[in-house]
């Protein structure tokens, strides 16, 4: 199409001209692309490696019955090997279970404090307190576990062994509650002032302020904050393994020691001939971690956009 | 009209004029952030059912004196008053309940607030917090409301919709419907125009004229027209500094005190 309009400046203008800033961007664009594709690709690529490692195991010799319906997790017996997993299943959802009950209400708690009453040096003290909680690592946890709790425990509640549900749930528990803080309190930030001072203004107290108001605008990123929290629960492996008493068992009562899936994995792979039946089992357990943290996610992410689905 | 002529300038006189009770009295007032005056010495009356408007250039203090009325000093540790606020013969500042006081006095900001809930959920939140509970009631309060707002038709068909979802005018619509939620004595008024359409601003400025049978009404507006259709009296306020208050009809026609007042309500200012 031709302009009845001559262009004022010469065809070479400005406005043809292809400057450093537009190559920048093309070039900071493929390599956004290029990071985003590799991390899909990881994702994918140890899905199919876990797949492909315990797939011999799932197609040959798996017995659902057992598998699912037995506590007798014995790959090493000479006799009759069996893989019963209900109760590293259930060890795994108990700690975890406990430790969200501990976790959930300590994180929440301590976020609406740092978010919504402490000021000035008494905030940013406490953030910087959260944050180094948050960095301390798994085996310092589990250390603890065993030194401090565990002869506390005995102590306590005169109990024989003090590495349990019990244990493990607190250490997780508090291993869990800083990083849960954290995304709890960016989310109680994300929530703008202008609703705590339109709630305010109209004579909320401070607590209907925060509970009819901020919490449920920051809704979103508390359930991310918690989710979080369960993933970190069913993925934590040297905590779990040095605190629960590693003992295959079904646990009847907190003071019970069991096995977390997590913990069998890290403790038995290192012992198992690669292709083993045994170690194509235990790929198994991580095809099975695997697909409960896709599942988490997923209900999560269609809870929190179902929510908002619906009330458009 | 229930003001009357003998209230036109500032007073300090404290008798009550028969016919003409003040529900908010204003004496000395001296407003400071971090000891830098924003507002001082402020003293007039506001009547009971009239529309007090207060008019000024940006940063006179105009929003200052309506934090200070409804106690929001509170939430702003930088923020402090001196001298004397009654309403309805209390003194705010020594008042037991804050909140009690802050439920008499509905507050409308210059960009609508609507809070992240339906809008049903954003005009029975107030009486939620008061205690309300039963369905047929929070109804009966939401319609009335939303209708006084001049907003019911606009949205009975998606009352669970989000409130943020709305149009700007329309929010602002609910912002108001929010307040008259309150069963207020006052209306704090903030530029409420600033975000909205000159269509819905009409609206709401009708919506005003016929709350003045109910209530009484501060506001603050940038429009020195607006405040010439709708205010009863009208406060000028400059810099920190109360120039004068008057008839608002008085403004307009020169019979002013101030040659500041003149010029900036002919818009001859600076
Ligand atoms: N939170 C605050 N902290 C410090 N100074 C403020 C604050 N709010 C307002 N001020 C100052 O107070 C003066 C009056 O402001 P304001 O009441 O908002 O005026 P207006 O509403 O008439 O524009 C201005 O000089 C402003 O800078
Ligand atoms: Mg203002």
């Amino acid at each position: 199409m031709t302009s009845d309009v001559a262009p004022r400046t010469s065809p070479l203008s400005d406005l043809d001209r292809r400057d450093a800033a537009w190559y920048w961007d093309k070039l900071a664009q493929v390599l956004i692309l290029v990071a985003g594709l590799s991390g899909i690709v990881a994702v994918i690529g140890i899905f199919v490696f876990i797949t492909k490692e315990g797939f011999g195991f799932i197609s040959e010799s798996l017995i659902p019955a057992e598998f699912f319906g037995s506590i007798a997790w014995r790959p090493t017996s000479e006799t009759r090997p069996t893989y019963g997993i209900l109760a590293l299943a259930a060890g795994t959802a108990s700690v975890t279970g406990l430790a969200m009950l501990i976790a959930v209400p300590f994180s929440l708690g301590a976020a609406i404090y740092i978010g919504e009453f402490a000021e000035g040096k008494t905030r940013e003290a406490l953030k910087v307190l959260v944050e180094l909680l948050a960095a301390i690592p798994s085996v310092v946890w589990g250390f603890i576990g065993m030194t401090i709790l565990n002869p506390l425990i005995i102590d306590v509640f005169d109990v024989p062994v003090g590495l349990s549900v019990l244990n493990a749930g607190v250490i997780l528990g508090l291993m869990a509650a800083p990083i849960m803080t954290t995304i709890a309190e960016d989310a109680l930030k994300a929530v703008p002032d202008g609703y705590r001072e339109a709630a305010e203004a109209m004579g909320a107290t401070r607590w209907q302020v925060i509970f009819q108001v901020v919490l449920p605008a920051a809704k979103k990123g508390l359930v991310a904050a918690v989710l979080l929290g369960v993933g970190r629960g069913f993925g934590e492996t040297m905590a779990v393994l040095m605190a629960s008493g590693h003992a295959i068992n079904l646990p009847t009562s907190p003071f019970d020691s069991v096995r977390a899936i997590t913990a069998t994995i890290a403790a038995e792979l290192g012992e198992t001939a690669h292709g083993s039946e045994h170690y194509k089992a235990l790929f198994t357990l991580g095809i099975l971690l695997f697909a409960v943290t896709f599942v988490i996610n997923l209900t999560a992410d269609i809870v929190v956009r179902g929510r908002s689905r619906k009330k458009r | 009209m229930v003001s009357s002529a003998t209230d036109v300038r500032p007073t300090r006189s404290e008798a009550p004029e028969y016919g003409v009770r003040p529900l908010v009295r204003v004496r000395d007032l001296t407003i400071r952030y971090d000891d830098e005056p924003a507002l001082a010495n402020v003293t007039f009356d506001i009547h009971e059912h009239e529309i007090f408007g207060i008019i000024g250039p940006a940063g006179s203090g105009k929003t200052s004196f309506l934090r200070a009325l409804n106690r929001m000093d509170e939430f702003t540790p930088a923020m402090e008053f001196d001298g004397r606020i009654e309403f309805d013969g209390h003194d705010v500042r020594h008042m037991r309940n804050l909140y009690a006081l802050r439920r008499r006095i509905g507050v409308v900001f210059p960009l609508p607030v609507g809070l992240p809930m339906t809008v049903y959920d954003n005009v029975a939140l107030s009486p939620r917090l008061s205690g309300v509970r039963k369905k047929a009631e929070l109804d009966e309060i939401v319609e009335r409301c939303l209708t006084r707002a001049a907003l019911w038709d606009e949205v009975k068909d998606r009352l669970h919709a989000l409130g943020s979802l709305l149009s700007g005018g329309q929010q602002q619509r609910l912002t108001i419907a929010r307040a008259l939620s309150q069963e207020p004595d006052l209306l704090l008024l903030d530029e409420f125009s600033i975000a909205v359409d000159p269509v819905t601003t009409m609206r709401i400025e009708d919506v005003l004229k016929e709350l003045r049978d109910e209530l009484t009404i501060v506001l603050v507006t940038n429009l020195v027209q607006q405040a010439r259709r709708l205010a009863d009296r009208t406060a000028f306020f400059l810099m920190g500094e109360c120039v004068e208050v008057a008839e608002t009809e008085a403004l307009f026609t020169g019979e002013v005190r101030e040659q500041r007042t003149r010029d900036y309500v002919e818009g001859r200012f600076g």
